[in-house]
C-alpha cells in the first residue's frame, strides 16, 4: 500500500494517467458494467414476446425468485456450498499444517503437487471424476469384485459434494498455508511447553491467530462453489439444480430472461454479502487487536 | 537430511498420521488423474477394464477435426486474451499505484469485480450484450469470428494481472525511478528501462494465469459463443454429455499434458527471475 505522499495527483501529469488509465478503465466500463447493467435492467422487466424485453420497473420477477420452490433451491445452493467448504477446511488444514512445517524442497514440491490439479482443465477434472464414479466406473467395478454394490455414486448430490471438494480443495489449502506460515512459531512451542497438547494449541494458538487468513480462504471456496454451474450440471442428478443451473435454463431453454436476470443477481448479491461480511469480521478484529 | 534429527515438538510435517493424511489427499487428487491418462491408452472402447496398449485413441483425436479445429480456438483465443490482458492489466496496475485521483476506491473496488463475481452471472451478461448491444456477425473469417469469446475472457482475465502486478509494484523502490530521470531518461525510458524489468515476474505470472483461465473456461465461453465457434472445453462438454470415450481421455491428457509443460516453464521462468532480483 503506497502511502498518499508517494502518489502523484492525476492532475500534475493529465497526459501519462489518460494513457495508462483510459484504454482499462473504457474496456472495463464497456465490456464489463454495461452488459452486468443491462442484466440488472433486465431483472425489472418482464417479456414481451420471443426476444422483446420491456423494462416496466417490475418487481414480479423478485417476488417469484422468493416463492418456496426458488427458495428452496437457493437454501440447498447455500447449505451444500457451506459443507463443500467445511469439508474442504477439515482436509485441507491438516495439508497446510505439513507444507508449513516441511523442509524448503518439501514445501515447494507439495505446493506443487496441490497446485497441479488446479491448473488443469475444470472440465477435464470433472470427467476424470465422471469416469470414476459411474455405475460401471472405476469404483463401482472394484467394488464389484469385493461383491459389494453396484452404488449410486453419480448423478447425486453426494457426486456434486466430492465434485466441488475435489475441485475446490487447492482454493482453501492455499491461504491457510499463508495463513500458518505467518504465525510466530514461537507462541506454539510456548503452548506445547506449557504442557497444552497440540489439539489444544491448535484450537486456543493457531486458529485464533490465523483466522482472518482462515476466513478469507473459507470465503474463496465457498464463493465458487455457491455459483458452481459446471459440477452440478455434469455429476448431479434431478435433484442436484443449483442457482446457476436454473439461471441457466432461463436463458436457453425456458426463454425467460427477465427472471433469469433477476436469479444472477440474486446470486451476486448473495456473493458480495459474503464479502463484505468477511470484510466486517477482519475490520472488527483488527480494532480489537488495536484496542 | 533432516531425519536424522531428533524430532521437534513442531516437526508436524514428519508426523505419521499426517503424512498418511496427505498421501490419501494426494491420492484422492491424482488417482482420477492418473486412470484418465492411463485409459486413454487403452484398447477397449468400454474404458473400464484394461485389454492392452494402444495409440489408436490419439491418431482418433489427431482425425477428428472438429476436436482439432476447437483446440486451434482456444490456443488462439487464449494467445490473443493473454496478449491484451497482460497489457490492460499492467496499465491499470501502474495507474492504481502510481496517481492520486477521485473515486479511486471505487475504482480499486470495480477493476476487482470481476475476480468476485460468479461465473454464471458475468456469462449471462455477455450473452445478453453479444446478442443485443454488439451483435458479433457469423459469416466474419477466422480468427475474427473469435472476437466475442476473446473480448469476454480478457474482461475477466485482464484483473487478475492487475491484481498480480499491484502486488509487485508495492515492493518497487521509487528512487530508482527518480534516479533514471536524473540521469536524463525521460518519462517513456524510465517506464520501460526501469518500471517495466520490476514488473516482469509479475508479467510472466499474470500470463501464465491468464493463458490458463482462458483455456479452462467453460461457462462463460458457452454463453458467449454463437453455434459455430467452438473451443476445446465447449467441444470436450458435448462429448462428455453423449458417452465416455477414450477419445476424450486422449484429448485430455494432450491438454494436461500442454498445461503441465507451460507451468513448469512459467515457474522456471519466475524462478530465474526471483534469482535474479534477490541478487539485485
Amino acid at each position: 500500500m503506497s502511502s498518499a505522499g508517494s502518489t502523484q495527483n492525476w492532475r500534475q501529469a493529465r497526459g501519462p494517467f489518460a494513457l495508462l488509465f483510459g484504454a482499462p478503465a473504457l474496456w472495463l466500463a464497456l465490456f464489463f458494467l454495461v452488459p452486468l447493467g443491462i442484466v440488472w435492467a433486465y431483472s425489472f422487466g418482464r417479456p414481451t414476446g420471443l426476444t422483446d424485453i420491456a423494462i416496466s420497473g417490475t418487481l414480479s420477477n423478485y417476488v417469484r425468485a422468493s416463492s418456496p420452490v426458488y427458495l428452496g433451491i437457493f437454501a440447498k445452493s447455500i447449505g451444500f456450498a457451506a459443507l463443500t467448504t467445511f469439508l474442504c477446511l477439515i482436509i485441507g488444514f491438516p495439508i497446510a499444517l505439513v507444507i508449513t512445517f516441511a523442509s524448503e524442497r518439501g514445501k515447494a514440491l507439495l505446493l506443487l503437487a496441490i497446485m497441479l490439479p488446479f491448473w488443469t482443465n475444470l472440465l477435464i477434472r470433472t470427467y476424470a471424476l465422471m469416469a470414476m464414479l459411474r455405475t460401471e466406473g472405476y469404483v463401482n467395478t472394484s467394488l464389484g469384485w469385493l461383491g459389494i454394490g453396484p452404488l449410486p455414486l453419480l448423478h447425486n448430490n453426494f457426486a456434486v459434494t466430492l465434485g466441488l471438494v475435489y475441485v475446490n480443495l487447492p482454493f482453501l489449502v492455499l491461504p491457510l498455508y499463508s495463513a500458518l506460515d505467518r504465525l510466530d512459531r514461537s507462541l506454539l512451542e510456548a503452548s506445547l511447553d506449557l504442557g497444552a497438547g497440540h489439539w489444544r494449541t491448535i484450537r486456543e494458538i493457531v486458529i485464533p491467530l490465523a483466522l482472518p487468513g482462515i476466513l478469507s480462504g473459507l470465503l474463496i471456496t465457498f464463493i465458487p462453489a455457491l455459483g458452481s454451474y459446471l459440477t452440478p450440471d455434469l455429476l448431479g442428478g434431478p435433484d442436484s439444480q443449483r442457482i446457476a443451473n436454473v439461471v441457466e435454463r432461463q436463458f436457453k431453454r425456458a426463454n425467460d430472461w427477465p427472471f433469469g436476470a433477476a436469479l444472477s443477481f440474486i446470486l451476486m448479491y448473495l456473493t458480495f454479502i459474503c464479502i463484505a461480511g468477511q470484510g466486517l469480521i477482519a475490520r472488527r478484529r483488527e480494532r480489537a487487536l488495536a484496542a | 537430511m533432516s531425519n536424522r534429527e531428533p524430532k521437534g515438538p513442531l516437526d508436524y510435517a514428519r508426523s505419521t498420521p499426517l503424512r498418511l493424511w496427505v498421501a490419501m489427499v494426494l491420492l484422492f487428487l491424482y488417482l482420477p488423474l492418473a486412470a484418465l491418462v492411463a485409459f486413454s491408452f487403452n484398447e477397449s472402447k468400454r474404458n473400464i477394464v484394461w485389454t492392452g496398449f494402444t495409440t489408436a485413441w490419439y491418431g482418433k483425436v489427431f482425425d477428428d477435426s472438429d476436436l482439432i479445429t476447437a483446440f486451434a480456438n482456444s490456443l488462439t483465443i487464449a494467445a490473443l486474451s493473454t496478449i491484451v490482458s497482460l497489457v490492460l492489466g499492467a496499465m491499470i496496475a501502474v495507474a492504481l499505484w502510481r496517481f492520486r485521483f477521485p473515486f479511486k476506491p471505487l475504482v480499486d473496488g470495480l477493476v476487482a469485480l470481476p475476480i468476485v463475481v460468479p461465473e454464471i452471472c458475468m456469462g449471462v451478461a455477455m450473452l445478453v450484450f453479444f446478442s443485443r448491444v454488439l451483435p458479433w456477425p457469423t459469416d466474419l473469417p477466422w480468427p475474427l469470428d473469435l472476437g466475442s469469446i476473446v473480448i469476454a475472457h480478457i474482461s475477466f482475465s485482464f484483473p487478475f494481472v492487475a491484481v498480480i502486478v499491484r502486488a509487485r509494484l508495492a515492493s518497487f523502490n521509487r528512487e530508482l525511478e527518480e534516479a533514471a530521470k536524473d540521469l536524463g531518461a525521460g518519462e517513456w525510458r524510465a517506464f520501460f528501462d526501469v518500471l517495466v524489468p520490476h514488473m516482469r515476474p509479475a508479467l510472466i505470472a499474470g500470463a501464465l494465469l491468464a493463458f490458463t483461465l482462458s483455456l479452462d473456461d467453460f461457462v462463460i465461453t458457452f454463453f458467449t459463443a454463437g453455434p459455430d465457434t467452438v473451443t476445446f472445453p465447449v467441444k470436450v462438454y458435448s462429448m462428455v454429455r453423449f458417452s465416455v470415450t477414450p477419445e476424450v481421455n486422449a484429448a485430455s491428457t494432450l491438454l494436461m499434458s500442454l498445461t503441465v509443460v507451460l507451468t513448469i516453464i512459467g515457474l522456471k521462468m519466475q524462478g530465474k527471475d526471483m534469482a535474479k532480483a534477490g541478487n539485485g
